[in-house]
């Protein structure tokens, strides 16, 4: 489904991204573990077209999608659903959602108001409410859910755990499950390795920019060595 | 009483018209970030093709579109028009400095000026007045026409419209969230570039629709874009770019202050006459004064919250190297020597060039360390010009005299509105600047009793020869260079690049930044104004339009020609620009048209300007 291959990325003259490689398979979870400053937001950026890509090739759905613009990306039913969140403001929760809505595929889960409500009740309650006054896990809701109300085929989450409270956390761990069983395929950035055990296929750990291991999560649960070299636990 | 309500309602009235211009200027604004100098432009080709529809081919009546039809296909015109425009100009240059972003859009008002011109003549063209509405109603006694009545609640209509389309659709609700955040809106899947074409279009089309509207009140004439651009521009200022019922409230609030400043009588201090009736720019600036204390971002604005993705590129000063400080002196000599070989017509361009050295290093010094960009340096220019003049005039001043009362009016002028420029940064600083400096211009044009108005003041003559005048530019201008330099490599210069690179550090290792830029903006001032002051003396005369617009994109253009990055840069390009710009209007009457196209071709060209492109190339070669 998707698929990075060397992936070179620069802010300026800092070389962030040094050659880094993944892929996701349709359906899966694929989670990309790493410190703060690892390079896990840049690399979803990168895929998405937000930042440029130096190079290195971006495949999604067969076609080559480096270098190309993001609302191109998207529209080929990649999602993003960035770390801060990013609501407008300014529009109401009803608003966000259609900011992102985008005709509906054959091939991917279809998602309209109702049933984005049934999956985020909070939000159905607060349909007229500004983005701006919400709390930190409605907006991250909200967030998640005008992403979807494009009818991706696949998503990238950036950080879904961060700075939510533990029942949050639960409950986003949930959803996130939930939309693996509508046959959506994630790839998520975390640093929370208890949250991405709950939730994810398949783990890459990022340092420095660089990939340093990739396996399946029943193996990394079982590695203490390389969990306690590359994260935080 | 009765006049009050009536002039009430003229302010009202005045409001629609300037509400549906700033309206557009606005909301491009706040979805491009693009501060559109051909706004006004385009309200006065709306304004000339209404006439065309309406009167001009010689219509029986109101010619076969009737004369609101007329009105109208005259806006929609302009408005493809200005998709034209985006189409081929804007698009191009969105992430470019803002700087080159004003200096495109103003290569685009010089075109249509010279084109307007060709196609309409330089004369005023009488509008038909509206059909039915040509009597008055009666107002508490006096006649109010029905005409502006009507106006009246075309800005509430037009102001509830937008609600609607802002709030009830799906456009509109895309173009907020693009005024927020592009970027995101893009992730979504939004195509932006369409979404800027058809926002432009509706800003173009609200102008053109307001120009139009004009007709019954008032003449079709060459300077409407530059009288309507003023005003818009404060109203969006005082509104808050990008907010439509700021642009309401900000309109409304100036209109009336306009009006009811008609009723002031005259009066004189200490012999001069001083008619606030007659400066219809002064309530505009002491709403903005006010607003911009209170609010800086205006009565309805934000402050602007995501900052544009890519990184600006920020101008540094290299030092001089040993070679062009040799070449420097060379230049000096070779000028000093001049008067031997040139012949009068010859002494004069380098006289007036090496002004025009002095007033680029000034507006460099604010641009380049300060950090600072200024569309109003003219205003120092002419507040230095006018100083020396009118000592000259009404005191009899000495030539030495002048070239000191100059200055001291500039910088007087560089003190008060500094004050209010350095609390805003970028592009809200650029426009503060430009509006400034119309302020200037406006009190130069229309405080005819002490300024003579359009007719200037004549007979500025220096008390020395052609020669010696030129030896006097040269010595001011070298010394000027020399202590702009100097200031540069000062404390006080690094204080000041320091506060331009990263304020909050700057704050935090104690640099006073808003103090350390308003002594800069000061000093530039001053330089400026001495530049001008020199300037009335060569010229023998003083006009308003040295402290027009065009004065100060001239001075831009050097700066940018030559590059910010460099201290010798400025120099080099007000040479050539002057040296340029003099062949071309010596060679052709369309030299705005040329001119205009020569600024969007550089621009295009490049886009983060001479200087950046320079850069790239030194750092290529660097590397190699
Ligand atoms: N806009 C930016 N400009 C320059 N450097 C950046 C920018 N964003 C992130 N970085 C740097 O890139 C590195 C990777 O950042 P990021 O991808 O955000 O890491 P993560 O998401 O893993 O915490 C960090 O060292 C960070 O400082
Ligand atoms: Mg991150």
């Amino acid at each position: 489904m998707l698929r990075v291959d060397g992936l070179h990325t620069y802010y300026g003259r800092a070389h962030i991204l040094a050659d880094v490689s993944l892929d996701a398979a349709k359906g899966e979870i694929v989670v990309l573990l790493g410190r703060n400053g690892a390079g896990k937001s840049t690399t979803l950026k990168s895929i998405m077209g937000l930042v440029p890509a130096a190079q290195g090739a971006i495949r999604f759905l067969d076609r080559d999608i480096a270098g190309a613009p993001p609302h191109e990306i998207a529209r080929l039913g990649l999602g993003y659903v960035p770390e801060d969140r990013r609501i407008f403001t300014e529009l109401t929760v009803m608003e966000n959602l259609e900011v992102g809505r985008q005709p509906a595929r054959d091939d991917a889960p279809v998602w309209t108001i109702e049933k984005l409500f049934a999956i985020f009740p909070n939000l159905a309650e607060m349909r007229n409410r500004p983005g701006g006054k919400m709390s930190g896990g409605e907006q991250q809701m909200l967030t998640i859910a005008r992403t979807l109300m494009g009818n991706p085929r696949a998503i990238l989450l950036d950080e879904p755990s961060e700075g939510l409270a533990p029942v949050i956390v639960e409950q986003m761990a949930r959803t996130i499950k939930a939309l693996k069983a509508e046959g959506l395929t994630v790839v998520l950035s975390e640093q929370n390795l208890h949250f991405a055990t709950m939730v994810a296929d398949r783990a890459y750990i990022v340092e420095k920019g660089r990939i340093r291991y990739s396996g399946t999560m029943a193996a990394l649960a079982a590695d203490e060595a390389i969990r306690l070299q590359y994260l935080s636990v | 009483m009765s006049a009050l309500a009536v002039q009430f309602l003229n302010g009202l009235a005045s409001a629609s018209a300037l509400f549906l211009v700033a309206c557009g200027l606005s909301i491009i604004f706040g979805v491009s970030r693009i501060v559109n100098f051909a706004h006004g432009s385009f309200y006065m080709l709306g304004a000339y093709l209404a006439w065309t529809f309406t009167r001009g081919l010689g219509w029986v009546g109101y010619g076969p579109l009737g004369f609101w039809g007329g009105i109208l296909a005259a806006a929609l015109i302009v408005g493809l028009i200005g998709v034209l425009i985006e189409l081929v100009l804007l698009r191009r240059i969105y992430q470019a400095p803002e700087l080159f972003q004003l200096l495109a859009t103003f290569g685009v008002v010089l075109v249509v000026q010279d084109v307007t011109m060709a196609i309409w003549g330089a004369q005023d063209l009488l509008g038909p007045r509206a059909p039915g509405l040509r009597g008055a109603i009666d107002v508490m006694g006096q006649r109010f026409p029905q005409y502006d009545a009507l106006l009246i609640l075309i800005g509430p209509v037009v102001l509830g419209l937008l609600w609607l389309l802002f709030n009830r659709t799906r456009w509109g609700t895309l173009v907020r969230a693009a005024t927020a955040d592009r970027e995101m809106v893009a992730a979504l899947g939004v195509d932006q570039r369409k979404l800027f074409t058809s926002v432009f279009f509706l800003g173009t089309f609200l102008a053109a629709l307001g120009g139009g509207l004009q007709l019954p009140r008032e003449p079709v004439q060459l300077h409407m874009d530059m009288a309507i651009i003023a005003d818009a521009f404060v109203v969006v200022v005082v509104g808050g770019m990008g907010s439509v019922g700021g642009a309401y409230l900000a309109a409304l609030l100036i209109a009336q202050l306009q009006a009811f400043m008609l009723l002031v009588p005259d009066f004189e201090i200490a012999g001069l006459t001083i008619s606030i009736a007659k400066m219809t720019l002064i309530p505009s600036f002491l709403v903005m004064a006010v607003v911009l204390i209170a609010r800086p971002y205006g009565l309805l604005g934000k402050a602007p919250s995501h900052a544009r993705t890519q990184a600006s590129v920020e101008p540094v000063v290299r030092v001089t190297p040993p070679l062009l400080a040799k070449f420097g002196f060379a230049t000096v000599a070779a000028l000093i020597l001049l008067p031997l070989i040139a012949d009068e017509y010859g002494l004069m361009v380098a006289t007036e060039i090496l002004i025009f050295v002095l007033m680029a290093a000034s507006l460099h010094f604010m641009m380049g360390p300060g950090g600072m960009a200024s569309f109003g340096h003219a205003a120092y220019f002419g507040l230095g010009a006018y100083g020396a003049a009118l000592a000259a005039k009404h005191f009899d001043a000495p030539m030495e005299a002048g070239l000191v009362a100059g200055p001291v009016l500039a910088t007087l002028g560089g003190i008060l509105f500094g004050w209010f420029c350095v609390r805003l940064s970028g592009v809200y600083l650029a426009m503060l600047t430009l509006a400034f400096a119309q302020i200037v211009w406006s009190i130069a044009f229309q405080w005819v009793a002490v300024t003579g108005g359009d007719n200037g003041v004549l007979g500025v003559w220096p008390s020395i020869g052609k020669t010696g005048f030129f030896y006097l530019s040269l010595a001011l201008a070298v010394v000027g260079v020399l202590l702009l330099r100097r200031a540069i490599y000062s404390p006080f210069g690094y204080a000041l690049r320091g506060a331009r690179d990263s304020a909050l550090r700057a704050d935090a290792i104690g640099i006073d930044v808003k103090r350390v830029q308003w002594t800069a903006f000061a000093i530039a001032a001053s330089f400026a104004g001495l530049a001008g002051a020199l300037f009335a003396y060569f010229k023998g005369s003083v006009f308003p339009t040295y402290a027009a617009i065009p004065k100060s994109v001239d001075a831009l253009m050097m700066v940018l020609l030559g590059g910010v990055q460099t201290i010798s840069g400025p120099l080099v390009g007000a040479a050539v620009y002057m040296g340029l710009h003099e062949q071309l209007v010596r060679a052709t009457e369309l030299w705005r048209l040329v001119l205009g196209i020569a600024i969007i071709a550089l621009v295009l060209a490049f886009p983060q300007g001479i200087a950046g492109f320079a850069a790239k190339r030194w750092a290529k070669e660097d590397g190699a």
